[in-house]
């Protein structure tokens, strides 16, 4: 496949837009399923995807055909999410009184968007709970425990993504583990 | 909470990651049997991963390819031209020719604005006005180029006016075709036919 990717690519550098397609019909589901696990949102996923293989079009002159063209392109959407999920944080103090109110802060405000009551969670469905479950890790254990989980990428190559050292990598994905572990209690 | 060596944390994650030796495997599933609160951290992290590891592949929605190609910034048309040329060789050899042809034609007949006059002996020009006296016999063919024609005796040939005019005196005789041409299609049938006599009368010419 990858020979196959790279022909495409040559043509692409030629410039025949058309060879592109191919590309984005290759990739697109992997591309899609990323982007739409790292943001728990359809909407967004599907914009942030098209939005990487923009990136990777304009930018394709930089890629270096000896590596793995899937390594580069998920390079690519995984900072797109993590931008996209920074963007959306509220950048006020959680503990910060609510003005016109007395003794109520942030915390009491956003309380039920991250977590929910734990009837409710019981109520989903197993693919819901599990999204539900990615959506609440940390950002930081997020893209490793989807790219080792869900994409079943090996260690090195997540490292390769990410732009982390192995060691690091482990690291976030032993925490990540340990966090969903702390997160789902008993299922 | 957990008064049992670090390690067997660090080995649990070692195992659940592959790269665990055979030696820290075998210490590690030792303690697992006699400890239950490490049994169940074991558990509960073999349990998490094989929920995250049992989400349903997603797909993309039909949109997405459409939506990139629709993004993408916009070719250059010199690529847009290679591969059509790339494509349709025989079309694009037609039309080649073509190209070239038209712009042979049309650049001869966008030059010959000037006045300009078969020589014959006997012909009388003045100005752009061309005159075939009376009572003289004109030999061979007269074209005329963007002027006036004037003929009062006799031509013993063909007459052929491009644009320009033909005014002929009722002594006028003309023993061959005459003709005027002032659109651009009669004048590119023109140089065709004169062309085409060209090729077929140029053997006869090297007889002589």
């Amino acid at each position: 496949m990858d020979d196959l990717v790279n022909k495409r690519i040559n043509e692409v550098l030629k410039g025949n837009q058309d060879a592109f397609e191919e590309i984005v019909t290759l990739f697109q589901h992997r591309l899609y399923q990323v982007c739409y696990r790292m943001l728990s949102n359809a909407q967004e996923a599907e914009d942030i995807a098209q939005e990487a293989f923009v990136r990777a079009y304009i930018n394709i002159h930089t890629f270096d055909q000896k590596r793995k063209f899937s390594t580069w392109l998920f390079r690519i959407a995984t900072n797109l999410c993590i931008d996209r999920i920074r963007k959306k944080k509220p950048d006020y103090y959680l503990d910060a009184e609510v003005p016109g109110t007395e003794g109520l802060n942030m915390y009491s405000q956003i309380a039920d968007a991250g977590e929910l009551p734990e009837e409710e969670v019981e109520r989903m469905e197993v693919q819901e709970r599990i999204q539900y479950e990615i959506g609440r890790l940390p950002d930081k254990y997020r893209s490793v425990i989807i790219l080792r989980y869900i994409e079943e990428l090996p260690l090195q190559e997540i490292g390769d993504i990410l732009e982390l050292p192995l060691g690091t990598v482990k690291t976030r994905v032993h925490r990540g583990r340990e966090a969903l572990r702390k997160q789902m209690g008993s299922l | 909470m957990n008064t049992c060596p670090e390690q067997i944390i660090h080995y649990m994650h070692a195992y659940l990651d592959g790269d665990i030796s055979l030696e820290e495997e075998r210490e590690l599933k030792k303690h697992l049997d006699s400890c239950g609160q490490c049994k169940e951290i074991m558990n509960g992290l073999t349990e998490a991963i094989t929920f995250i590891g049992s989400a349903a592949p997603v797909t993309a929605p039909p949109s997405l390819v459409e939506g990139v190609m629709a993004r993408l910034p916009k070719e250059k048309s010199q690529a847009g031209i290679q591969r059509w040329l790339r494509r349709h060789p025989l079309l694009s050899a037609a039309a080649m020719f073509l190209i070239l042809m038209s712009a042979t034609f049309f650049s001869s007949y966008g030059n010959d604005q000037q006045f300009s006059v078969s020589k014959q002996p006997n012909l009388v020009v003045e100005g752009q006005t061309v005159l075939v006296p009376a009572g003289e016999t004109v030999e061979g063919d007269i074209v005329v180029k963007n002027g006036i024609l004037r003929i009062e005796g006799e031509v013993n040939g063909d007459v052929t006016v491009i644009h320009g005019e033909k005014y002929m005196a009722s002594t006028a005789i003309v023993t061959g075709k005459t003709e005027e041409i002032d659109e651009v299609f009669d004048w590119i049938w023109y140089k065709m036919k004169s062309t085409a006599k060209n090729i077929f009368s140029s053997p006869k010419k090297e007889d002589e």
